[in-house]
């Protein structure tokens, strides 16, 4: 399992950031791959696992809401998507897309959504989310940080962060920054996707590359 | 030419050596509301005038967008139309999925050809009862194809298609040798001129009509009511008569450049909700 993928949502911004290291065993294939993809205006999906399945996976996607804009000529909302996601993940049942995905954007109201998905299709709309080699480094340390959202929390409460934007970019670099000194399929840069009201933005963070 | 005894089958031939049932669907083609295609070196303008059958309904949508860089303009049974459509955006979408590239044009119409001969020579279907003129642009630069029922299909620099085509074409004959190097907007205002041709008196405004363009750097998309409107008013200022006279010299090169009133701010998508 390589690659790390998170995801945090906000009241009004989502945050979604993977690593772009590609890996097999010990060795590094590339430094350089982005695991991200835009799949509609308010839509991104970050996937961890076998890039292969990954790619196609993103193919059919892209394919599929391509088919929706031209039956209901509009985009297809996150929470939409997230259904799509994981009736395309479940079609493959038996013999799964190798794939370990968190799908963040906007809702329909304007605030942060974040899905996680297993590799054939179970998933949940949750405040944040961490999939692939590094998830078990960085998930207990966001558990901590972010305990409202918190899916171990009872009674279930809001699933967003109440942090602003740039204090859950600084928490995902945080997350990276550590899940790379530990894990050895995590390093090389930090690719993060910020959606919010005016759009898209990506940034980038370097890791250790060893 | 109607009513005789080899027209009842498709795939009976007359002792002349005709189909007539294909001749048929290709009359149905002339009945429809007319359509419009013009191109240039770089773009692609598509034009077609809104029938609605009634004051209280709204008009057919006869122009849909297949891919980014091809739309199509249709003229004859509209459900055949939509029905096509369907089936090239399909084809689009699949070929873009295998080879990570845009269907080039000259295939995309081919294909929609061959699926048309199959209905000429089967005893259980019948033929598309729709004229397509289809718009694109690919690695060899700007197409403007037209599609018969017949399975037929032809290039043209411009062509409509429809009732009271003749008119158009007569005025697309007049002005196409200047199309290659037009530039974007004299190609749009060349569209209203040749569709105000078939609207023969009746008042030519941006709900009559339907233009959408495609092009270098530009996607397929139809305009929005009020840019069309606004184009209207600016190029019926001219004149009312054919522009014979006007010394429309063509804009150096067709390059692609935006005009400031299309892109960008369709202020209300939903104004007349019962438009496209």
């Amino acid at each position: 399992m390589c690659r790390t993928c998170v995801a945090i949502a906000g009241a009004d911004y989502c945050v979604i950031a993977a690593d772009t290291r590609m890996s097999t065993g010990y060795s590094i294939l590339t430094r350089d791959y982005s695991k991200i993809i835009q799949l509609a205006d308010k839509s991104v999906m970050a996937s961890s696992g076998f890039q292969a399945d990954v790619r196609a996976l993103q193919k059919v996607l892209a394919a599929r809401h391509l088919i929706y804009q031209h039956q209901h000529n509009k985009q297809m909302s996150c929470p939409a998507m997230a259904q799509l996601l994981s009736n395309t993940l479940y079609y493959k049942r038996f013999f799964p897309y190798y794939a370990f995905n968190v799908l963040g954007g906007l809702d329909s109201e304007g605030k942060g959504c974040v899905f996680t998905y297993d590799a054939v299709g179970s998933y949940e709309r949750v405040g944040y989310s961490a999939q692939g080699s590094g998830s078990t480094l960085i998930t207990p340390f966001l558990d901590n940080q972010l305990k409202s959202p918190s899916p171990l929390l009872l009674p279930a409460k809001d699933a967003v962060t109440p942090l602003s934007e740039s204090e859950a970019i600084d928490l995902v670099k945080t997350c990276f920054a550590s899940a790379t000194e530990r894990d050895i399929y995590t390093g090389d840069k930090l690719e993060i996707l910020v959606l919010n009201a005016s759009g898209i933005r990506r940034e980038y963070m370097e890791l250790r590359k060893d | 030419m109607f009513r005789n005894q080899y027209d009842t089958d498709v795939t009976t031939w007359s002792p002349a050596g005709r189909l007539f049932q294909v001749e048929y669907a290709m009359e149905a083609v002339k009945q429809g509301s007319a359509a419009i295609g013009l191109r240039s070196k770089t773009h692609v303008v598509l034009a077609c005038v809104n029938k609605a059958s009634s004051e209280l309904s709204s008009h057919q949508k006869k122009i849909f967008k297949v891919d980014d860089h091809i739309g199509v303009s249709i003229a004859g049974l509209t459900a055949d139309g939509r029905v096509l459509s369907r089936y090239m955006r399909n084809e689009c979408i699949n070929y873009s999925y295998t080879y990570e590239s845009p269907l080039p044009v000259g295939r995309l119409v081919v294909q929609l050809a061959d699926k048309a001969q199959v209905c000429t020579q089967r005893s259980w279907k019948r033929p598309y009862g729709v004229g397509l003129l289809v718009g694109g642009l690919d690695e060899s630069g700007a197409h403007l194809y037209y599609n018969c029922p017949s399975g037929n299909y032809f290039e043209y620099q411009a062509f409509a298609i429809g009732s009271r085509s003749q008119a158009a074409k007569t005025y697309l004959e007049r002005k196409f040798e200047g199309f290659t190097e037009s530039s974007r907007e004299n190609l749009i205002k060349d569209a209203l001129f040749a569709l105000r041709e078939t609207l023969q008196g009746e008042k030519l405004t941006s709900s009559t009509c339907t233009i959408a363009v495609v092009g270098v750097g530009e996607a397929f998309h139809i305009l929005d009511q009020e840019t069309v409107q606004s184009l209207i008013n600016e190029f019926e200022i001219v004149g009312e008569e054919p522009p014979a006279d006007e010394a429309t010299v063509p804009d150096q090169g067709g390059v692609a450049e935006p005009g400031p009133a299309d892109q960008g701010t369709p202020t209300d998508q939903g104004v007349t909700p019962m438009d496209v």
